[in-house]
């Protein structure tokens, strides 16, 4: 537990006050706006603001699957940037080794990546 | 301190947990979900785990809650189209979900934690350790992880996307 504690407060405590900073500030500006800034409510500006138009129906219709489609791919690209977290950190210790093995796993992912160019996975329209 | 943070932190995860189940509405569940992977990797901080906190919000909170967002945008989940339940349905459901958690309970109640043999060392989980041990100890499980991801993409464009033959 000591050691636990020690470790805790040598890598966390400049974390946990900029931590703090930030939301202090995020916190405090958006108070301040709200109770000094001058209100006031009417039924068209409490309308949700939709390009000028007046909203019409439910915004809770099926999307198009193309959005998710997107959204999968982006996942994948995100998880092939969080493996190169822990290897830029040790990018120097693992030298040349490490870089051919990075390098194997960037182009399978190029090799998707042209593959879902191809198909034209990412086109909007057609 | 610690002490504190973890029961904070724990009160959190299983209010927001809650809500999740709780909430009408499917978006304030996707907020619900992203509080409680925030207040997880907060668990993780507080072990040490860095590498996982900071995957755990870029990932789960980030990307995977975008994709739960999408899957709820995609249902059709107007309040008049939502079915109706029958109330077998509902006993059957209570039954069903009732009995999984008294299995859960027998379990976790005949369970005993073996105590960690070794050295455990507090800087297991940070980057750098973390790093070390992917790219030599376990390279080839990394690298069959990107043909993984291929697969991956290539069972997504199969599946979400027409077949225009042009």
């Amino acid at each position: 537990m000591m050691i636990f504690l020690v470790a805790f407060t040598k890598y966390l405590i400049p974390l946990i006050i900029q931590l703090l900073v930030v939301l202090g500030f995020v916190f405090t500006t958006v108070a301040a706006s709200q109770y000094l800034g001058p209100k006031r409510k009417t039924a068209g500006k409490l309308e949700s603001f939709e390009s000028g138009l007046d909203a019409v129906g439910n915004a809770r219709v099926p999307f198009s699957v193309k959005y998710f489609l997107a959204a999968i791919l982006f996942v994948l690209f995100d998880v092939e940037i969080i493996f190169l977290y822990p290897w830029a950190v040790n990018f120097k210790e693992l030298g040349w080794q490490g870089f051919v093995e990075m390098l194997m796993f960037i182009v399978f992912f190029t090799l998707g990546f042209f593959y879902v160019l191809k198909k034209g996975a990412l086109k909007w329209d057609d | 301190m610690q002490a504190a943070l973890f029961y904070g932190l724990s009160i959190v995860a299983i209010m927001c947990a809650c809500g999740v189940v709780v909430s009408r509405n499917p978006i304030h569940s996707v907020l619900f979900l992203i509080l409680t992977f925030f207040s997880i990797s907060g668990h993780y901080i507080l072990m040490n785990a860095q590498f996982i906190a900071l995957v755990n919000i870029i990932v789960y909170a980030g990307a995977i809650m975008v994709l739960f967002l999408f899957v709820v945008m995609l249902l059709n989940l107007n309040k008049e189209s939502e079915p109706h339940k029958s109330d077998l349905v509902k006993i059957i459901a209570a039954t069903s979900a009732g009995l999984f958690s008294l299995v859960l309970v027998g379990v976790l109640k005949g369970a005993t934690l073996p105590a960690y043999e070794g050295m455990m060392d507090s800087e297991n989980g940070l980057v750098k350790n973390l790093g070390r041990v992917l790219f030599q100890e376990f390279l080839l499980p990394f690298e069959l992880s990107s043909i993984l991801f291929l697969s991956a993409m290539v069972g997504a464009v199969l599946l979400g996307k027409k077949n225009v033959q042009a």
